[in-house]
């Protein structure tokens, strides 16, 4: 006896949706959430200064209070956040780009894979945040440097999956069989290997944009790359250090908040996407 | 497991070591020559110095030497453990390393352990009652945890238990005008409780999510059912056929977090200005103080592979299935 089980289904939110849809709806609003503060950071810029109202604690005016040139936190926050999504979106298209040469790469012969292989290995030895300080020493400092630093160093976990991947899609026949005919390794890298791992390379990009934002903001809380004056999250979070003693908990709190925020929105994404993407849930 | 496979094994470990650390200090070495930072710009600060002396100090850095030879003279010193002077302790570079190492390993080591524990201890909770409010719970707090910046949560700790509660002191690792050598055991103690419950609250919660996963997969296995049709039920069976099938794993994984809890050291040591490595790695990047940011960085390779050589010995040592399966033919 099959009992018909979507009754459970039924009352979601305005209209009756199946997991597909919700998932959807789940992703469209991330999505406009995300791009919202990305395009309204892109605008903040001339944040007003005003001393009369410096240090206020947060009200229906400022909600997120003000720092100490009373300026509004919220604008700022929105700014930094901008900021942040931009140096995770220039980081990540460059750490997918080095994962995907690096992935098929692997494909070309055995020694390609070692060699892949130990070059994740060796990023994987020295602890991350490390890592990319020496990388945006290395580019200078300064936004570049943090740029590279964050965008050089964060292809390991797609490369890994994507050589194991590659490792797997090299035994099957159709591979052999155009080997055999005199195609190049280029040819069978791009048109028989690289389609099979989009839709992991999809999913890898956007768990890969959390990761680069937190770094992000961690490095620049450190004091490397943006100037002071920049309004990025991680010098926020380091300027309002210098006011923990004295109480302003808002100058720390809503920023990081909103730093949290942000990154389980691309979590959520990252998930719901996979959900869509995944042979052996997208039916459900 | 006999004798002669297990310098088999740790054969293979040394070399596999000494060629990643080669490999580690060349490619940190290339980074670092790369960078536009001038070794005598560094070492003067803005000091005036005539044309001539500067030209001393270039052939005494060794400025328009060739790159490999200045890699061969960075991996012999680097051999005989002289890793060269630290130009803002103007001390050794070791001597600077292990000074700080050791103020910071307590740090870590604490931190390591009560993640260790109390995420394990969440994980049997939460995964024991599936779908409770205990397992929401933990889950919520570890998808916001390991959403969250952990400088971030360690402002939040400072704010709370320093400013407001008053507590702790709000950082240093000894009182403001007590040598560090004659600070007394509490005064330093209560220094560390800050950092070690921010980098503890950070730590575990992948381990609480691995082991919440693992033990809602082993008790949902056929021979739980079993189990449980034989009359076993409640903390009994989780800790018979539970607790000891994901134990193993799970400790693996801590012992390959070192990486991770290096890097959280690093910035929750900025936070509480607690005198560590990680504050140590900061300055001298920030001061480009090359030989120091080389030796940590070496240095906290060591460390990282130590770490996964603890759970590669954990890994097959104990487990007797991996064992076999390795050395038996």
């Amino acid at each position: 006896m099959i009992k018909k089980q979507s009754d459970d289904k039924r009352q979601w939110f305005l209209y009756p949706a199946n997991l597909r849809t919700k998932t959807f709806v789940i992703i469209i609003l991330s999505i406009i959430v995300i791009v919202s503060i990305f395009i309204s950071g892109y605008f903040v810029r001339d944040i007003p200064t005003s001393f009369i109202s410096a240090n206020q604690m947060p009200s229906l005016e400022h909600i997120f209070g003000t720092d100490w040139m009373g300026r509004d936190m919220f604008q700022r926050t929105i700014a930094g956040l901008g900021l942040s999504l931009m140096v995770g979106f220039i980081a990540s298209a460059v750490s997918t780009l080095i994962s995907i040469i690096l992935g098929l790469f692997s494909s070309f012969n055995r020694f390609a894979d070692e060699l892949v292989a130990g070059i994740i290995d060796l990023f994987g030895s020295i602890p991350h945040i490390l890592l990319i300080i020496l990388v945006s020493i290395m580019f200078g400092g300064g936004v570049f440097g943090v740029i590279m630093g964050v965008g050089l160093t964060h292809w390991t976990p797609l490369a890994r999956v994507l050589r194991s991947e590659v490792k797997e899609i090299k035994t099957k026949e159709y591979i052999h069989l155009a080997e055999n005919l005199g195609r190049s390794k280029i040819w069978i890298a791009t048109k028989h290997i690289l389609p099979l791992v989009v839709s992991q390379i999809i999913v890898g990009v956007i768990l890969m944009f959390p990761h680069a934002i937190m770094h992000e903001a961690a490095i620049t809380f450190l004091g490397f790359g943006l100037p002071p004056h920049e309004p990025a999250i991680g010098v926020i979070l380091s300027e309002s250090m210098n006011y923990l003693s004295s109480g302003y908990w808002w100058l720390a709190f809503y920023p990081g908040m909103s730093l949290l925020i942000v990154v389980l929105l691309f979590d959520l994404i990252g998930e719901n996407v996979e959900k869509l993407l995944n042979p052996e849930t997208a039916q459900e | 497991m006999n004798k002669n496979q297990l310098m088999k094994f740790f054969g293979f470990k040394l070399v596999r070591f000494i060629i990643l650390m080669i490999a580690v200090a060349i490619f940190s070495f290339i980074l670092l020559d790369l960078s536009p930072i001038n070794p005598v710009t560094a070492y003067l600060k803005g000091a005036a110095v005539s044309e001539s002396q500067r030209a001393i100090l270039e052939s005494y850095f060794g400025v328009n030497v060739p790159l490999p030879t200045k890699i061969y003279h960075w991996l012999l010193d680097l051999a005989q453990g002289n890793l060269g002077t630290s130009l803002i302790y103007r001390a050794p570079v070791i001597d600077v390393i292990i000074d700080k190492f050791s103020a910071s390993i307590v740090l870590m080591a604490i931190s390591w352990v009560l993640s260790g524990v109390l995420g394990f201890i969440f994980g049997v909770v939460a995964g024991k009652n599936k779908g409770s409010w205990i397992d929401k719970a933990v889950k919520v707090y570890c998808y916001a945890i390991q959403s969250a910046p952990s400088f971030w949560v360690g402002m939040l700790i400072l704010m709370v238990f320093a400013v407001y509660l008053g507590w702790f002191p709000i950082g240093f690792g000894v009182p403001i005008g007590v040598k560090s050598t004659d600070a007394t055991f509490m005064e330093w103690a209560s220094r560390l409780v800050l950092p070690t419950l921010t980098l503890s609250l950070v730590g575990l919660a992948p381990i609480a999510m691995y082991t919440r996963n693992e033990l809602v997969q082993v008790l949902s296995s056929d021979y739980v059912l079993f189990a449980k049709s034989r009359g076993e039920k409640g903390w009994d069976l989780v800790k018979n056929h539970g607790i000891r099938n994901i134990l193993l794993p799970a400790i693996t994984l801590q012992f390959l977090s070192f990486s991770e809890l290096f890097g959280g050291a690093v910035l929750v040591e900025q936070v509480f200005s607690y005198p560590g490595i990680g504050q140590t790695a900061v300055a001298a990047g920030l001061q480009n103080d090359v030989p120091l940011f080389l030796g940590i960085v070496v240095f906290s390779a060591v460390f990282v592979f130590v770490g996964n050589l603890l759970a590669d010995i954990s890994y097959y040592l104990i487990d007797p299935r991996i064992k076999e399966s390795e050395f038996g033919d």
